[in-house]
């Protein structure tokens, strides 16, 4: 089955919301602080513009809250006195000319009275750097398991390591670009985004109307990764204000260099390890500590520091475990959403740990996984038991076998010995990722589904679910086919539209096969009942049945509905962090083999495995394609994408300075998949889009650890960070 | 300055006016409304705007529209749907932002087989960033359209 | 902001004989790089040359190659006699950029943008090219050696435009190029080396070490004169005496100074004996 968007993207034909053609539209740009940290003292427009044909919008034309709604309410839509980063919108503006605007943005001066910058996360904040509560402390977790300090006392071994990960920019293709209009009282907002209802929200919020003046519609959206889960929230707001200040339709999409200066990226971090073992390399007791910088607002961060801290143990068994993390304030642009979610972070630390770990002891790296790795009946940091019948060891000898491990280790003993300036080495990762959103969120969520049957017979699936490249569409269409047993050709899904579909929730968190597609199938199940059909009719039959009933309530709707309810197995304590935070995890191995220049300190992949239980694959092809990519979108993270920071705010805002791989960075990605389906997922599917992006930083690390001798304990690895680990000094 | 060009688009003379500050890639999007055309980056190295200029790919934001004038231009909107089976069966396009691009290299490559002599799939798609597949389907689809071509 | 379109090389000059303010635009491939967003630049008055068949040439003279103006890096890497005879022009041109920057760029226009990263102007200055700069009031030859004169200065007059570059027919029997950047392809060289060994001698050029790519004659002179080297590190004086690295968004300094040690005594102990030892 080919993905069904297919030929219009490899055609061209799929519309972007940049290749919208909008009659009498007018361009919006953003005026940002120049400073990190301050109060706007004056705001200046330049003597060589005509201003008077110009829309210009500021805090005071904000009709509802000045507030862009995600969790927590402390992110303004438009700065009006404080500024608490560089880039942070102040002033919108627009005009029919794209040209004018982009000329016009420089003409306004904005005039900062600087206070003291917070720019390092790690260093505690001096009184006069405080901005949020009385302690900068964004949010805060702790998990404990058993007894941790009594058996650091008794352990045979005790390893202690600091891990630090940089941040990391999505780099999507399609820049964020939206289009907002007012018809009929109602404002309209179209363009690139995951999450329809959440910039639904927002757009309620900030302009003061109700939930039925408001749509939003998502376009063809050119990736995401997390990077269009929130900001569009905030893109949205400023282009209905000026939609509405203006009176026109009014199109705003960044350029790659302001989007890659002003959006949201990875969660820096810093994660303190104390890991205790018996003599036999058995875990007794894990102490974790998480500092994780998000930036100048909260947005996501509690639930990103979540999700690190219950990843952080890793997929291990141990009686005795205690994680504290904290997500702290810092003048910086805004930390966000990205593909893992606090758990690649957690899983680098938790990984290279496990590595040094085996280092101490001297026991083989795969050995000391095997020895502890969860089994079945054990249970995780948060006390849930995992009884999923996944084998995570066989899991991990079918990584190690696909990647030859034992004799490309000799091959390299050799190699190694005989080259003048190229050294190889092979690392490993094992490690999980709950599917679907943390805990509770699922109930907050209320997640809603509806499957339509049209007069012609043909069927609609209607979710909130968006097509962001991973194959939702495709998906959607083959779960409701094949719970009505008919021809994915018969099924249509609805392009997610307020206007049309219920809120199923976002397009995150690796939930939609799983979680949206199992309410598809419930919501078929339903559809199938009102046209009172046997549950093995199919094909014709199914048609006929549609038809006929049509016929018999002619003018109204058909439509079955589902609505989530979470799994009883999955119960969860917020405060305590203790429970079941997900239904379903998914498990991996990954092996990577590296090559380190000893001449330039530059490492590549040679080969690359991922081994995975995602619990059943629904499309081959698909699900290949999330692997290859976020094993390539970590394997920058790990080795090319640094951050260069100046201000808190991205200097190598560029692609040609910020490096995402090209094709001869990336070797083949060889994939494997087992599954043990998930029964309460579509189809028995589980999580995927994030997994595969868990493991390749630390299995670089390792690798590369394993190559060199080295001891690296922070990512990127790029020449100059690696050249700094193994001989000092650089930069 | 306004000035009038002709040129060739995907198999049709064009008679455009345009500005001498237009790129190539403004002419195609916004005169032409020929959309399939991307613009990623603006300065060369994500590749979604490749078109073929007289027969080789260039990137369109790095050429004024003027300096297109009596040149041949093929779009993405001008290839011939049937030569995609391969690059759609692989898996090659996910999000579809950098795939326009991408087509216009792949099909040029399966057009010179030679060049595969000396030079790798990976080497000629490298002025192609992808942020989505990772490139392992789209060097796939690429080699079987090569294969096909060649049958 | 207006375009010129001239008919001949001749007339170009005329061109910009009359307004030396004129930028001669070429494969674009560095001028059009963030366009709209490069407003200052839209004011200017452009000579557009890139139609100029006239200048789109490879031409054996006896004694020299000669790559008209508008000659790409994809003209030459597909040129089966350039491969053969000067491999080192193709081996360096398949590393610029990625296709579709090969397809644009010129070798001239490389060398007349002066960045001090520039691969195209390395090779070249490794093989003693030559420049023909070109006014209305005569030509003048200028070897590619003394061209740059700083950070983005050359001998180019500003009514001068570069005509054609020579490069002598001189068989390499030792060629290398080691670029270093930040990844893989599509990567503006954080450091370069290129080395040629001809009948004319060694010539050794270092790209991103200093304002502008430049020969290191006090390396020629340790591989001229046979002096034993048992390590990088003792390169490293040579490096400090010819060079000046700096930081900058890509790289430090520091790298730059230890990798290119690295790197040179690296490849030199591959074809000298008398360079030889552990890195």
């Amino acid at each position: 089955m080919n993905r069904r968007d297919g030929m219009s993207k490899l055609t061209g034909r799929e519309r972007f919301i940049d290749d919208l053609p909008v009659d009498s539209c007018w361009w919006g740009m953003t005026v940002r602080s120049p400073a990190p940290r301050g109060r706007i003292r004056a705001i200046r427009f330049g003597p060589g513009v005509d201003w008077s044909a110009f829309a210009v919008v500021d805090a005071g034309d904000i009709p509802g809250a000045n507030c862009i709604r995600h969790v927590g309410d402390d992110q303004p839509a438009l700065a009006s006195d404080a500024v608490r980063h560089v880039h942070e919108p102040i002033l919108l503006i627009a005009h029919p000319s794209r040209r004018a605007v982009r000329r016009a943005v420089r003409e306004v001066e904005v005039v900062i009275d600087p206070e003291p910058p917070l720019l390092d996360y790690r260093i505690p904040p001096t009184p006069d750097q405080i901005q949020h509560g009385n302690d900068n402390v964004f949010a805060e977790v702790s998990i404990e398991k058993g007894r941790v300090e009594g058996a650091f006392a008794s352990a045979a071994h005790r390893v202690e390591g600091v891990y630090e990960t940089g941040s990391q920019e999505h780099a999507y293709l399609e820049n964020q670009g939206m289009l907002a209009w007012i018809e009929d009282g109602v404002v309209t907002v179209q363009g690139s985004m995951q999450c329809p209802y959440y910039v639904h929200h927002a757009l309620v919020h900030a302009l003061g109307r109700s939930a039925d003046q408001v749509r939003v519609i998502q376009a063809a959206t050119g990736g995401g990764f997390g990077g269009k889960e929130d900001f569009p929230s905030i893109l949205g707001v400023h282009t209905a204000l000026l939609a509405l200040k203006s009176g026109r339709p009014v199109k705003m999409i960044y350029d790659r260099s302001e989007d890659m200066a002003a959006t949201p990226k990875r969660h820096p971090s810093r994660i303190r390890h104390r890991t205790a073992l018996d003599v036999s390399g058995r875990l007794l007791a894990q102490d974790i500590e998480i500092l994780l910088d998000g930036g100048a607002y909260s947005t996501l961060s509690p639930f990103v520091l979540s999700r690190a801290a219950i990843h952080a143990p890793g997929p291990y068994a141990c009686d005795n475990v205690r994680v504290r993390g904290r997500v702290v304030l810092s003048n910086a642009v805004p930390f966000g959403a990205f593909r893992g979610f606090g758990a690649p972070q957690a899983h680098f630390a938790g990984e290279r740990q496990m590595d040094v770990v085996a280092a101490a002891l001297a026991i083989d790296p795969a050995e000391l996984r095997r020895r502890n790795l969860v089994r079945d009946g054990q249970s995780l940091v948060t006390g849930q038991t995992i009884v999923d019948g996944a084998d995570r060891v066989a899991l991990l000898d079918r990584a190690l076998e696909l990647a030859s491990y034992a004799a490309k280790r000799e091959a390299h003993r050799d190699f190694n010995d005989k080259h003048p300036y190229l050294r190889r080495g092979l690392g490993l990762a094992s490690y999980h990722h709950g599917s679907g959103i943390s805990g509770l969120g699922v109930d907050w969520l209320d997640s809603r589904v509806k499957v339509m049957g049209l007069p012609d017979g043909r069927i609609e699936v209607l979710t909130a679910a968006t097509e962001v490249g991973q194959g939702t569409t495709t998906i959607l269409a083959k779960l409701a086919a094949d719970r009505l047993r008919i021809d994915p050709d018969r099924v249509d899904v609805a392009p997610p539209d307020t206007a049309r579909v219920l809120d199923s929730g976002p397009t995150v968190a690796s939930r939609t096969a799983m979680v949206v597609g199992k309410l598809v199938e419930d919501a078929c199940d339903d559809l199938r009942r009102r046209v009172e059909l046997g549950p093995m009719a199919g094909g014709d039959a199914v048609f006929a049945a549609i038809v006929a009933w049509h016929r018999a309530h002619p003018g109204l709707r058909l439509l079955g509905e589902a609505r989530y309810r979470r799994p009883a197995k999955q119960s969860w304590e917020p405060t305590l962090h203790h429970g079941a935070p997900y239904a379903a995890y998914a498990w991996a191995t990954q092996v990577a083999e590296v090559e380190v220049d000893l001449r330039t300190y530059a490492a590549r992949v040679l080969d690359f495995v991922s081994v995975q239980d995602a619990g059943r694959i629904l499309d081959d092809a698909l699900a290949r394609g999330q692997v290859a990519g976020g094993v390539a979108q970590s394997i920058g993270w790990a080795l090319f994408e640094e951050c260069v920071w100046k201000q808190g705010a991205l200097e190598n805002h560029q692609l040609s300075s910020y490096a995402v791989p090209t094709s001869c960075d990336v070797p083949p990605i060889r994939i494997e998949f087992v599954e043990c389906p998930y029964g309460d997922g579509g189809q028995g599917a589980k999580g995927l889009g994030e997994l595969p992006a868990n493991g390749p930083a630390a299995a670089i690390a390792n690798a590369i650890a394993d190559a060199t001798g080295c001891d690296p304990r922070s990512i990127p690895l790029t020449p100059e960070r690696l050249m700094a680990a193994m001989e000092g000094g650089g930069r | 300055m306004t000035r009038v060009i002709e040129l060739v688009v995907n198999g049709q003379p064009i008679v455009a006016e345009i500005e001498d500050s237009d790129r190539l890639l403004d002419l195609l999007r916004e005169r032409l409304a020929l959309h399939g055309t991307k613009e990623g980056c603006g300065e060369g190295p994500c590749g979604a705007c490749t078109v073929r200029m007289d027969g080789l790919p260039v990137n369109a934001c790095l050429v004024l529209a003027v300096q297109a004038r009596g040149s041949r231009i093929e779009t993405v909107e001008g290839n011939d749907p049937s030569r995609l089976g391969e690059l759609l069966r692989a898996g090659a396009t996910q999000c579809g932002a950098c795939t326009p691009g991408v087509v216009q290299t792949a099909l040029w490559i399966a057009d010179h087989p030679e060049l595969l002599e000396t030079h790798g799939v990976r080497e000629l798609i490298a002025g192609h960033l992808c942020r989505c597949t990772g490139y392992t389907a789209i060097v796939e689809g690429v080699e079987r359209t090569v294969a096909e071509r060649k049958r | 902001m207006q375009v010129l379109l001239p008919d001949s090389f001749s007339e170009a000059c005329k061109f910009l004989a009359d307004d030396r303010e004129r930028i001669a635009l070429a494969g674009g491939t560095d001028l059009l790089a963030g366009w709209p967003q490069r407003q200052d630049r839209h004011e200017a008055t452009y000579i557009d040359l890139s139609k100029l068949a006239e200048l789109k040439t490879i031409t054996w003279q006896e004694d020299a190659l000669v790559l008209g103006a508008m000659t790409t890096f994809w003209d030459v890497l597909c040129d089966a006699r350039v491969r053969d005879e000067l491999p080192l022009l193709a081996t360096v041109a398949r590393r610029i950029g990625a296709l579709q920057i090969q397809t644009r760029g010129t070798w001239a226009g490389n060398v007349a943008n002066a960045s001090p990263s520039a691969d195209g102007a390395a090779v070249l200055m490794a093989h003693d090219a030559v420049l023909e700069l070109v006014s209305v009031d005569g030509e003048e030859h200028v070897p590619l050696s003394g061209f740059y004169l700083g950070w983005k200065r050359t001998r180019r007059r500003n009514d001068q435009l570069i005509r054609a570059i020579r490069i002598p027919r001189r068989r390499n029997s030792v060629q290398a190029f080691e670029k270093v950047g930040i990844r893989a392809a599509q990567s503006v060289s954080i450091l370069s080396l290129t080395i040629a060994c001809s009948a004319a001698g060694w010539r050794v050029v270092a790209g991103g070490m200093a304002p502008c790519v430049t020969r290191w004659p006090s390396l020629e002179r340790l591989i001229e004169s046979a002096t034993p080297i048992g390590s990088p590190a003792e390169l490293l004086p040579s490096v400090r005496a010819d060079l000046s690295p700096i930081d900058d968004l890509r790289s430090s300094a520091a790298y730059r100074e230890r990798v290119l040690a690295r790197v040179a005594f690296s490849k030199l102990s591959q074809v000298c004996p008398q360079i030889h030892g552990r890195l």
